[in-house]
This record gives structure tokens, sequence and C-alpha cells, in this order.
């Protein structure tokens, strides 16, 4: 299975991902440069975290007018996989790729901690190797993750099972004190009605060895590798 | 010019030394250049004969002080980059954008060596927690490292905090820096090779920071320091980010003779100090340098806006380094050219504006400045502290010292710092040392940083060398061999011969420590002035180590990590209450002699730690230092979710023993069939072991004297800092 992870000036967890890939799941991965316009040669697409452009604007808001992400649109149009993780996922709501915006934090501080998280859809792409309702410890580390989205659109989410994570406690209960940055519905990710594209706050990437104390995000990269098998 | 270079902040015999220098009147550009050059900030004037008797040497040691940063070798071709420094009076006047260019500096002076920068940590000095002021300082301070260092991409991994009134209008924000590169990599700061082109690299020049080194860095601080805002640069961590690459790319490829940062005092620094080391001339075209606004030749010198680099390349590299610049958005500039002589001419439009050799301005004035033991000293060493009450609830006043400004949890900063990315965080803030593993390898660093500014206030040549002991002691309690250290001095006026005998004694003390326990100083910085209204702060040296964990099953953290094992303390508990946290948060003083520190037991101790740990035999490891056992015992307790039970068969007094912050002491968790082991190694070092107990449960029990729950302590150090801040106690 092939990966590119897109490099947008400012993306600084490419070089994690790019580890994650290459030393962990022992895959083929390439970097892809934000000025790339082909990217029809790659299985899977990571949009890494960072401060893409500064994010001195809107969070993901000028990497989203990157040349690259006319090709990763197009990509996902054609059902290709694409996640985005925190800044990625902000890139990818910016884009349009999917619904929803992100607010600051409610606390209005950055905050980089393990959270837990529920897996609310154990049958997608991101999550099949995942039991439904299984709690994954995975660190966040962001600003900006306070996710809003407009009331038609949350229930059409809910309803098509497309909220794939939930911030909850060590138990899995989904409450207000599990909810570290105020995101609607303890929303920590999402996917598009294709279900070929996962935006999410959390960092699986840091969660994948045991070293770094959890390797709880490795479910993430084990089931998109099974989809990519399974499709042929 | 007379009036002007008082302004400047240079005196009169500094004036005439110039006049001789020249040969003449300097213009205004030069005068402008030599004020900033030969500020106490970049000329280390008074600090430049004292610091001559640190050990800088060792085996290991590619760069000692001098250059951008210190480097050290630690096998397998890999060399570690790091240095501390300060962005003290910049904090003050403006907390975020102070603290925020702070970062951006020490962060250029890694990468300027070649490395790529793996982490940073931030020693915090603040004022009384309970006023406005410091809540606007730390809040900002911490805002502002955290939006500059997470931007980056390059995690905060550690620092500490403390809270004393004398830092309640200058605090101190001190930064560390450290970076990893294949030692081939090793760049220096050195113009070469006439011909070659000089090339700036990334922000434009603005107003931004003009004269900062002098006018801010150099002075104390008075009611006129608002003003001094316009000197505080204002950071954009996009481009420094884009820096980093582009320069480590441009290292990679061997395109470079030689890389500078723009830092304080600005294109005159950077233009001087690379010719200076290299024994060449340069010519500068300043209309070359692209500028956010209209400025004058003598703005352009000495503007310090921020993310700029000076490259030394040669031609028939130039267009590549361009290139790869400009693939990275950045601009890149050829400014200047290498020459063959000593001078430094800068040019405007065809007209030459200042013509100066470059070795005078790097290398400026000498001061031997007057030293003065103070007077305070005999005072607070006559405070009788055996005449003070002892506590009755000894449980009570552990949870109020674990609770207290000093020694609470410090997880509301440190999680608002990014410290995770990169993949090499193996063991997180929070405990003894931070461990940063080096991936490819089985090794890892750990380092740490430390400066308890009573101890110094109350005898600086002691404190400091307790500085220097217990940031080892950190590294070993993590597992790790320390190697070497950095530090940050920060003091009052050189001029005022009672802070410079402070100064004095803090630097030998260092030097002693570090040649006793063979620890060399590779880099460091010096900030003087830390005054304001005529008072200074307390004499604050900090220190920062850098130890190597050989093998990554080696590290340790401080959490009982199981039960029914051995509660054991390494070292012996004096009743030295002296300086200590409980004096000041008990009797609320300042005051007696520090604990004592003989150097060759801790160098015996730290060695017999670092042994057990590495043979297995111990499974946990604490430092034990401010608040003493019992606060070292809650940590271990709270760290592990795990209780003890301890039986203290002692001469001392109860809370003595408690909270006695003796040093050389290590508190360490065993499995009993390894105590005669442990006992033969400490035995052949002439090191106590002291049985305390076993873990267990969920409590913390020593004697009668303390009875606690881990939740009850867990409760009153967790969330204490968020509580003082939001002012909720006083």
């Amino acid at each position: 299975m092939k990966f590119g992870v897109v490099v947008f000036p400012g993306s600084n967890c490419e070089a994690d991902c790019y580890y994650v890939v290459d030393k962990v799941l022992r895959e083929d991965v390439d970097y892809v440069w934000h000025r790339e316009t082909d990217v029809s040669s790659y299985d899977c697409l990571i949009l890494p975290g960072g401060f893409s452009y500064g994010d001195y604007l809107r969070c993901g808001a000028i990497a989203r007018f990157s040349p690259v992400m006319e090709a990763v649109a197009d990509f996902a149009s054609r059902g290709g996989l694409v996640i985005g993780i925190c800044n990625g996922f902000q890139i990818l709501l910016e884009a349009g790729l999917l619904p929803g915006a992100m607010l600051r934090n409610t606390c209005l501080r950055f905050i980089c901690r393990f959270v837990h998280l529920r897996v609310e859809n154990a049958d997608t792409p991101w999550t099949n190797r995942a039991s439904l309702g299984q709690v994954l410890r995975i660190p966040i580390a962001h600003n900006e993750g306070n996710y809003v989205v407009d009331p038609e659109t949350y229930r059409r989410l809910e309803e098509e099972g497309r909220i794939i994570l939930r911030y909850c406690d060590p138990e899995g209960e989904v409450t207000q004190e599990a909810n570290p940055n105020g995101a609607m519905g303890n929303i920590a990710g999402i996917c598009n009605e294709g279900f070929n594209v996962f935006g999410l706050m959390p960092h699986p990437e840091r969660a994948s060895e045991e070293i770094l104390g959890s390797t709880d995000g490795l479910v993430i990269w084990e089931s998109v590798m099974a989809y990519n098998r399974e499709k042929g | 010019m007379a009036e002007l270079y008082e302004e400047l902040g240079l005196t009169a015999d500094e004036y005439r030394d110039i006049l001789r220098v020249l040969g003449r009147e300097p213009n205004k550009v030069e005068l402008g250049m030599y004020s900033l050059m030969w500020s106490e900030h970049c000329s280390y004037k008074s600090s430049k004969m004292v610091l001559s008797q640190l050990p800088t040497r060792a085996s290991y040691v590619l760069q000692g002080p001098g250059e951008n940063a210190g480097v050290i070798d630690i096998g397998g071709g890999l060399a570690v980059v790091f240095k501390m420094e300060s962005h003290n009076h910049p904090s003050a006047v403006e907390p975020y954008q102070g603290a925020a260019t702070g970062i951006g500096g020490i962060v250029r002076d890694i990468f300027t060596m070649g490395a790529r920068p793996i982490a940073c940590l931030d020693p915090l000095r603040f004022g009384d927690p309970s006023k406005a002021r410091t809540r606007y300082l730390l809040s900002g301070v911490v805002a502002g490292i955290a939006g500059y260092g997470n931007c980056l991409g390059i995690p905060t991994v550690g620092g500490d905090i403390y809270f004393e009134p004398c830092y309640d209008e200058n605090p101190l924000v001190n930064v560390m820096c450290i970076g990893i590169m294949p030692k081939e990599r090793l760049t220096r700061g050195v113009a070469s090779g006439v011909g070659n082109a000089v090339v700036l690299i990334g922000n434009r020049t603005g107003r931004d920071g003009i004269g900062g080194a002098s006018i801010l860095a150099s002075q104390e601080f008075d009611e006129k320091s608002q003003e001094k805002r316009p000197s505080v640069q204002v950071g954009d961590p996009f481009t420094e980010k884009l820096l980093i690459e582009a320069c480590l790319e441009l290292l990679d490829k061997g395109l470079l003779v030689g890389l500078q940062d723009l830092g304080a005092a600005g294109l005159s620094c950077a233009c001087s100090e690379t010719a200076a080391r290299g024994g060449v001339g340069m010519k500068v075209w300043l209309e070359r340098v692209p500028l956010r606004e209209e400025m004058e030749p003598f703005e352009i010198m000495i503007s310090e806006s921020q993310e700029r680099m000076l490259a030394v390349v040669e031609p028939r590299h130039l267009e590549e380094v361009l290139e790869v610049c400009r693939r990275w958005g950045l601009n890149a500039v050829v400014v200047g050219e290498v020459t063959e002589g000593d001078l430094l001419e800068v040019f405007w439009y065809g007209e030459k504006v200042a013509e100066v050799p470059a070795s005078t301005l790097a290398t400026g004035p000498v001061y031997d400045r007057p030293a003065e033991r103070p007077a305070y000293l005999d005072e607070v060493w006559a405070v009788d502290l055996e005449s003070l009450d002892h506590p009755s609830d000894y449980g009570r006043v552990l949870l109020d010292l674990a609770g207290s400004p000093n020694l609470c949890d410090r997880r509301w900063v440190y999680e608002q710092y990014d410290h995770m990315v990169q993949l090499n965080t193996v063991v997180y803030p929070g405990s003894d040392a931070a461990v940063l593993r080096i991936k490819g390898t089985s090794k890892a660093l750990a380092v740490s940083c430390d400066g308890n500014s009573r101890y110094v206030y109350l005898d600086p040549y002691l404190g400091t060398q307790i500085a220097v002991a217990e940031a080892a002691r950190n590294v070993v309690a993590a597992g790790g061999v320390p190697m070497a250290l950095t530090n940050c001095l920060n003091f009052g006026s050189p001029e005022r011969p009672d802070i410079f005998w402070q100064f004095k004694e803090a630097v030998r003390g260092l030097a002693e420590a570090a040649r006793f326990l063979e620890l060399p100083v590779v880099s460091g910085n010096v900030s003087f002035y830390n005054e304001s209204f005529g008072a200074a702060v307390y004499p604050t040296p900090v220190v920062g180590m850098v130890g190597l964990i050989g093998n990554l099953a080696h590290r340790r953290t401080m959490g009982f990590p199981g039960e029914g094992l051995l509660v054991v303390l390494l070292g012996e508990t004096l009743p030295e209450l002296g300086g200590s946290e409980y004096l000041k948060v008990v009797h609320g003083l300042v005051a007696g002699r520090p604990p004592a520190l003989d150097l060759d037991r801790e160098k015996r101790t730290q060695t017999t730690c670092i042994e057990a740990i590495r043979r297995g035999i111990v499974r946990s490891a604490h430092d034990c230092s401010e608040g003493g056992l019992a606060v070292a015992l809650l940590e271990c307790c709270c760290a592990g979710g795990m209780g003890a039970s301890l039986r203290v068969d002692t001469e001392i007094a109860p809370h003595a023993w408690l909270f006695s912050e003796s040093q050389s002491r290590f508190v360490v968790t065993l499995a009993a069939e390894d105590l005669e082991a442990m006992q033969e190694l400490a035995g052949s070092r002439e090191v106590p072991v002291v049985v305390l107990g076993r873990t267990g449960g969920d409590r913390l029990v020593v004697n009668d004297w303390i009875d606690l729950e881990i939740a009850s302590m867990k409760e009153a150090r967790e969330g204490a800092l968020e509580r003082l801040l939001s002012g909720e106690t006083a």
C-alpha cells in the first residue's frame, strides 16, 4: 500500500506520519509537496498536523488554495482514501471536503494531552479493525478543535453514522467533562458521505508505538490497510 | 555625537575607545553599531573575565562557548547541540512577543550549527502569584512560548517555574533548545573565502527591535519601561519554520561555507562576528536588504527584526542556494561579499556609510568590576531557625507544601506546549528529566533545567553548586549519565559591587561543581540589569543539563511502579531547613544557610544510582529536592498511583526529617531480593542505604506522622496552579 504525506509550508507532523508509515507499518510512503498536481499513484493521502502557512488566518484557510488541494479533491471524488489529522482536518473543512468548521477551544488555550475516544462507527475504512464502542487513548494537540456544524448537518452526520470518534471518559461515557475543547456532540472525528475522507483532531501517529505510551492509534492505520487489501 | 553616545548606552570611556580604534570620530551608523556590539548583552564586557574560569573541555566536546551553541559527540556519528538564553526584559515589557521571540532566537542558534532542533525547555521565574501582574505575565509568557514553539513543531518538554516576590516587575524567561545532527553537518558562523557571497535569508527588515540589546537588555527597569515597548521584536514562527527547513536542506546539500543567525544587534553583529571569526573583511550593500518600511542605513544595521539568517556562499553554489530558498517561499538576497583584510564596509546606494575593523566590533571592552560581599547575608544567616515552632499536623504541612506555588503540579503550563511532536518524548514533562529517544538507535537523551535562586540568594557559591548537582541528579534519576551543561546567569546590575560579588561567587561555584563532576560548560548566556526601581532579582543562575541514556531500557521515572517494592533512600538526611520551601510556606521565611553539598559524596551517590539502574536493581528513581523527602514521596505516590507504608527510625525531629532539603539523595524502589545487591553497590561507595518501607495501598503512611490518601494528595497539587492564577487563593 502506498501512502502520500502532503507537505504544506508550516506542516510539522509530516515527518511523524512518514516515520510511522515507514518504520512502524512498514508500508511505502512519499512526501507530496504542496505544489504537486498529480496524486494518482497513491492509495491513501495523509494531510498531517501543523500550522500550514502559520495559520495566522483561520486554520487551514490558506492551505486549501495550495495547488495540491485540487488534486486531493479530485482524488477523493474518485473514492481515494484521505485522512486529515489536526491541521489536516482543519484544511479538509476549509476545502469543503468535510462539513463544519473549527472554533477556538473553549478554554482559549492550546491543549496537548492524551484523551479518550469512543469509536462510534466500526464499519468504515478507518475503523473496521476496531469494535463499536471501543475506547481509544490517543493525544490531541491543538488550539482550534472546537468543532461546529449547523444542526441539520449534525443530524445527518449522526444518522449516516459519519461521526466516527467522540471524546469520552476512560470508561467510554461521552460526558461534558471528557470534552477537551467544547466540540459539538464531543465530536473528535468525522467522515464524508463516501467514508473515504476522514478528519480527526487526535493524532493517531503519536499513539502507534508502545514506547510513546499508547498503541491505540494503530487500529486506524490497520483498518485502512485492511480496507485497501480487501478492496483489492 | 557626544550626546548621541550616551543616549545609545555607551560610556564616555567607551566613546574614547572608539575614537582611538578608528583614529577619528565615528559617524552615526558606526556609532550605532558600536553601541550595540559593545553593550553588555553582546560584548559580555563585565562577565568575560569571570567566565574564563569555567571548564569547557572534554574529549567529547566538539564545540565549546564562543559559537552560536555548544556541541557534544554522543557516539554513533551523532552530535547534540544545545544552549540556553534569556529573554527577560522583552518579556517584562511585552510577555507574549518577548517569550515568543526568545524561543525564535534560541532555536536559530541551534539550527545555525546544522542541527535539527528536537526540544525546548523553559525555566521561568515570576513574582507573587496572587498579584494580577504576575498572572498577566505568566499567562502571556506561556502563551508566547506555546504560540511560537508549537507552530515550529519543536516539543517543549521541560523547564521549571518558581515564584518569588523579587521577580514581580522583572520576570525571568530563560529558554533552552537542543538539537541533533550527523557530526559532519557541524557548521560554524564563520565567513571565509574572499569573493564569497553574503546572503541574507528570511524576513524583511523593519523597525522592530531597534536597540533591543543596548536599550532594553542592558539597562535596569524604571517607570519609563513601558516606553521601551517598541524595542521588543514581533515573532513570525511560520517564517522561522521555513528557515529551519531551508537551512537544513542547504547544509545537507553542502551549499554553505558559514551560517549565522541575526539576533541581538542584527546585521551589525552577524556581519562583524562572522568576519572576525574568519579573519576576513566584508562589504555590505544596505540598499539590497529587503525592507518592510522606509529606513535609514543606521536603522537597517541595528534592527533586530526576527527570522533572518546570514549565509556565506561560494559563487558556484549561489544559484542553487537562491533556488532552495525560493522553493521554501523565503526572501534570499546577496547583500554583501567577503573581502580581504578585516574591514567591515557598509554602503548605501554607492556611498560608504561605515568602515570599521570587524574585530573591534566583535571584541568589545573588558571590565574587571569591583565586588563586595553584600550586608544582607549576615542578616539572613543570623536568623535563629532552632527556635521556630514545630508544626503539630505534619500531614497538613505536606498538603500545604504540595499545593504551594513552587511545588504544585505544572500541568496547566505544559499542556499548553506541544510536548509530543517529533515522536521522541518518551518521558513527559512533570518528571525529574525529560527523556527523548534518538530514533534509529537504542539511545536517548535525558535533559533537565535547575536553579533554586533562594539558595543562591542565601549563598551564591553554594547555591550555584547545588544547581549543577541537582540538574545532574535529575538526569541520573531518569537513567542518564550527565555529559555537559549550558547555563543562563540572571543577575542585577554588574555596576553594583554587591551584585557583582554575587555573580563572581556564583560563577566560582558553577566552575567548581562542573569541574568536580566532570561536566564541561559548552554554552551559556549572561543577563545583567535584572532590576527594577533599584531592587535586583535574586541572583539566578540556571543550569541546563544534557545526559545520555545508553539503552532506552534503562530509563526511569519517579512513580512507584508496583506493589510490595522496597522504598529506599540513597543518601543521608540531615536537619537542614535553611532556604527550604518548608520555611517559606510555613513560616514565611527566606533565611538560613542552604543545605550543605559535598561534591564527592554527590558524585558517589549519582554513580551508585546510575549503576543500580543499569543493573536493573532500581525500578524507579526520584531526586529529592525542594520540599524534602516528604514531598518527594508524595510525588512518587501521585505519579505511580501507588501508596507506601513507611517506618522511620531517626534522631532527627519529625518536621526536619520530613522537610529538610539535604542534598545528594534519591528515593528509589527495588525488589526485596535485590536489597543485598543494592547495599553492596552503595557500600563500596560509602553511600547510605536506608530502607523506609514498602509500596502498596492507596495511602502514604509515615510513622504516626503522616497518613494521607493519594486522592487527597493529588487534589492538593493538581489544579493548584490554576486556582492560584484564577485568584481563588492568596
